[in-house]
């Protein structure tokens, strides 16, 4: 008896986390960093030889394990290549946690958007699709 | 990379949940023989890869030749990992189940369920997700 409700509440939890997971997915929102030095300087210093976009940049943290990171990857250097002044730069979480820590990355892929001056301005968790990544440069925050 | 096709591991993950919920169903004497043969399919997978299990054949053999190709092949090596975290829950229940310890198997197995299904469902690996957390609380990585 008590197995069937496990199984109940396993199905319905399962349900309510699929639909969270819908919801948030590559949802770029916006996220601000704290007074101080600005994301992209943190980046860099942690990555030297990372490039910065001229009109944004998106920074993009992976790891092992994680088959959405290399969906993302595809969209993310597929719009850098076609966006003029968009830069990408993918990042190892594995090789950088004091960087994935500074700056709260909790999954991954993990999209953040810098804008020229190298502020965060969005950030997405999960594998976003080129429209809602395109739509995010354009947001009025980025584009400024 | 040589790439798989990512239905394979959604469909052992789909038969996955049915063993699973047939656990939670059966008595006990039952539960342990089925959750046994779980633990020794997810054995196969970390082993072999997820491709060479005894339900990744049958994907091969039997359902992917009715179905059109992939858009896209993916790595291995998560779903593989998935595997591993699978068989821990797995041997957590199976050791629940011999000890007499009735209830803590079936909650073992009612994670290992939401994990199961959300991957056949929605291609949502929780051992590939844990990875990153599992990596911060590790504290730093050896190669600093």
């Amino acid at each position: 008896m008590t197995g069937i409700v496990i199984l109940a509440v396993a199905l319905l939890v399962a349900a309510v986390f699929a639909a969270y997971r819908a919801h948030v997915d590559g949802r770029f929102t916006p996220d601000h960093e704290p007074a101080g030095t600005t994301t992209w300087d943190t980046v860099a210093t942690a990555v030297p030889g990372a490039a910065r976009g001229s009109r944004a940049t998106l920074v993009q943290f992976s790891s092992a394990f994680c088959a959405p990171c290399r969906t993302t990857r595809v969209v993310l250097a597929d719009v850098a290549t076609k966006e003029a002044g968009v830069n990408h730069v993918e990042i190892d979480a594995e090789q950088h946690l004091e960087l994935v820590r500074s700056l709260h990355v909790r999954r991954t892929p993990t999209t953040l958007v810098l804008d020229a001056a190298g502020h965060e301005v969005l950030r997405a968790a999960g594998a976003p699709r080129r429209e809602q990544v395109l739509a995010a440069l354009s947001a009025e925050a980025v584009a400024r | 990379m040589t790439g798989i096709d990512p239905r394979g591991p959604r469909f052992t993950a789909a038969v996955t949940t049915a063993v699973l919920a047939a656990v939670l169903v059966s008595p006990p004497a039952v539960a342990t023989v089925l959750v046994a043969l779980q633990a020794a399919l997810f054995a196969s997978g970390v082993a072999l890869g997820v491709q060479r299990t005894p339900t990744g054949l049958a994907f091969r053999t039997l359902i992917r030749p009715r179905l059109a190709p992939p858009a896209e092949l993916e790595d291995p090596q998560p779903p593989r990992f998935a595997q591993a975290v699978g068989l821990v829950f797995a041997l957590v229940a199976l050791m629940g189940y011999l000890t007499g310890a009735v209830l803590v198997a079936q909650i073992a197995v009612g994670f290992a369920l939401v994990a199961a299904v959300l991957n056949a469902a929605i291609g949502f690996c929780l051992g590939c997700e844990m990875y990153l957390l599992l990596l911060r609380v590790r504290g730093r990585a050896p190669t600093g």
